[in-house]
């Protein structure tokens, strides 16, 4: 059904079942753990589960009721969520956000972001080499001078600034 | 009179406008926001005497408050909670190339309701402040489910969507330490969890991240317009709004209601936008760029953000997270915060009151003349913003509490914003429970524990009775539509 070359659009109805469902489940993540720490009545009054208790049966609720009126309507339901070209160019800028996060740690805010912006100037902007470089390295620098500098908040920092000694 | 020498040295003038032009900054900035903007900065003030000190901060705040609503408007990402509201209305009459209207209105609209809610601290103070001692943890829960059960009746998104999204609110609220008995709750081992789900990380990744996600999907490019400012727009508009004076004027008692109760700006700003268009003649322009849905929202968040001083100044009660961190300012200068304030401090709290008249009349300068400075972002591609949005989202995300789990965090709530917003769940009952829910649960604890498990207690006195039977009536709103419906059609049967 999801091979490659097929160009139908993506039907709302299995988004939208996937949502109410991950929804189902973190109700019921809730309610577990609200047994676990008591939803009744302690000595000192309600106990930790108590409100939490009434928020996940709740949510619980809701989401069935997403979930059961979407299987209702199956059959009727002819919702387009998104075109597949669409999809695709909204995973084009969600694995460099998932890549950059990911260099934070090893590389620190600064070169990390200075990776991001000179990947999506030439990807997305086709930009030539210099006003890339520009941006890519002036965006950061001035961040860093107003963080680390007048704002004295101290953000993740990797081995190019400790070689640099901050 | 007193007040207004104090304020009016050229050292204060220069410290307002100093906090104005940051306040703006850190308002427009996704991310960093008037608390943790205040709290940033509240170390640098502490060599400065307190009254200026004091005065600097508020104009960070008044800044913020302001700032916040640029960014709601063109680029449809609220700087900060409370100007959510805005971007229902702000932002698509920015896509309508009327960027400089939504903007004079959000500003005129800012001023005009914190001078209505100063106006209101100088003079009903003592008044209202005894008033507000009366109120008990049942009328706190009251206070709070009014709120969400106007979410509820007045939402366009289908019930079950928004109470989903309310509850998933509360829940994430509800994640890490129990604040009463120390209980760890939901956390499932994992030790990035204990300290909970931070409503700015959430903020961020829902409507920064979620919003460049979707702006990828229909394509590149920011669905914003240029937005410079010419006097003859303000001039226009400024003759075109007061026709609304009656959204003004009931904006501005939701808002200082909500502020002084400590409801706060964010809820202030919803219901302000809920009414509006429940009293409007022709509903269906909300959500399309109607002036009023901007003009109700900030005038409510801006008198209901000045209103939550007076708690604040009178009780030490803070009624917004950044009446708190003022509130922390003021502790750490030995300035004990109560009714004994006024007596002991005088020239402090009228200096206060002073600069708030003087500082909203500087911002609301500072703001219509730089707007076009703030607003030149706009003009640069998408592919050069983006990255730096996405950097300052994590720069933002991570400052909160100096965590890479709440940037990884940011990229999940990114995601699920996405989602959200693509099959209409709505965001906005999220945020607010997120905030609100520590609050709201320890208001129904302790009012549970005041009657011993009986519900009975949100009926037990005429206030609390009154607040707890209008909220059910804004629950129940849309079933009185649908049944008078139902009995006109069969009345026309018939």
């Amino acid at each position: 059904m999801n091979r490659p070359e097929d160009s139908r659009p993506v039907g709302q109805r299995g988004p939208e079942i996937v949502v109410a469902a991950v929804l189902a489940v973190l109700a019921l993540l809730v309610i577990k753990d609200s047994l676990r720490v008591g939803t009744g009545w302690g000595d000192d009054g309600p106990r930790s589960g108590y409100f939490p208790f009434y928020i996940g049966s709740m949510l619980l609720g809701a989401s069935a009721w997403i979930l059961l009126r979407q299987v209702l309507t199956w059959a009727t339901t002819k919702a387009v969520f998104a075109e597949r070209s669409q999809i695709a160019s909204v995973f084009s800028v969600l694995w460099p956000m998932v890549v950059h996060v990911a260099l934070i740690a090893p590389l620190g805010i600064y070169l990390a972001s200075v990776l991001l912006i000179a990947w999506f100037m030439r990807r997305h902007g086709k930009y030539r080499a210099a006003p890339t470089a520009a941006v890519a390295l002036g965006v950061p620098l001035l961040f860093f001078l107003i963080f680390e500098r007048w704002f004295l908040v101290p953000l993740p920092k990797g081995p190019l600034e400790r070689l640099l000694g901050f | 009179m007193h007040g207004f020498s104090v304020a009016l040295t050229l050292q204060n003038l220069g410290f307002m406008a100093v906090g104005i032009v940051l306040g703006v900054l850190i308002g427009v900035l996704p991310g960093l926001g008037g608390a943790n903007g205040v709290a940033i900065l509240l170390p640098l003030t502490f060599s400065m005497n307190p009254t200026s000190a004091i005065i600097m901060l508020s104009c960070i705040y008044w800044g913020a408050l302001f700032g916040g609503a640029i960014t709601s408007i063109l680029f449809n990402i609220p700087g900060e909670p409370w100007s959510v509201a805005t971007t229902f209305d702000g932002h698509p009459m920015a896509q309508q190339g009327k960027a400089a209207q939504a903007l004079t209105a959000a500003f005129t609209s800012s001023f005009v309701g914190a001078l209505f809610a100063v106006m209101l601290i100088t003079f009903l103070a003592p008044l209202l402040a005894r008033f507000a001692l009366k109120f008990g943890p049942a009328e706190f829960f009251a206070v709070q489910l009014l709120t969400f059960c106007s979410f509820v009746g007045m939402s366009k998104e289908p019930a079950a969507k928004t109470i989903a999204s309310m509850m998933l609110g509360f829940a994430l609220a509800a994640v890490g330490m129990d604040t009463v008995t120390g209980q760890l709750r939901m956390t499932y081992g994992v030790t990035e969890l204990l300290k909970g789900f931070d409503f700015l990380i959430a903020v961020i990744g829902l409507f920064g991240i979620g919003e460049i996600l979707l702006t990828m999907e229909e394509g590149l490019a920011f669905k914003g317009r240029s937005a410079r400012i010419t006097s003859r727009a303000v001039w226009d508009t400024w003759t075109d709004i007061f026709k609304y004076w009656r959204t003004f004027l009931r904006s501005t008692a939701v808002g200082c209601w909500m502020g002084i109760t400590p409801g706060g700006a964010t809820p202030a700003s919803f219901m302000s936008y809920g009414l509006a268009r429940r009293l409007s003649k022709n509903p269906q322009a909300f959500g399309k760029g109607e002036i009023q849905g901007v003009i109700a929202p900030e005038t409510a968040a801006h008198a209901a953000g000045t209103a939550a001083l007076l708690p604040m100044l009178t009780l030490g009660i803070p009624g917004s997270p950044t009446a708190a961190v003022l509130l922390g300012g003021l502790l750490i200068w030995g300035l004990q915060p109560g009714p004994m304030l006024f007596i002991e401090q005088k020239d402090f709290v009228w200096g206060l009151i002073a600069s708030m008249y003087i500082g909203n009349l500087v911002g609301l300068i500072v703001v219509l003349t730089t707007v076009p400075w703030w607003a030149a972002i706009l003009r640069i591609p998408f592919a050069v913003i983006a990255p730096v949005i996405i950097f300052v989202c994590a720069i933002g995300a991570y400052t909160v509490h100096s965590s890479m789990f709440d940037v990884v965090m940011m990229l999940v709530f990114g995601v699920a914003g996405y989602f959200f917003k693509k099959l209409k769940y709505p965001l906005a009952p999220l945020v607010l429970a997120l905030v609100l829910g520590d609050m709201a649960e320890a208001s129904f604890r302790q009012a549970m524990l005041l009657s011993q498990g009986s519900l009975s207690i949100f009926w037990a006195n005429p206030l609390v009775g009154s607040i707890a039977g209008l909220a059910l009536v804004l629950l129940l709103w849309p079933l009185v539509g649908v049944a008078q419906s139902h009995y006109r059609a069969r009345e026309g049967r018939a």
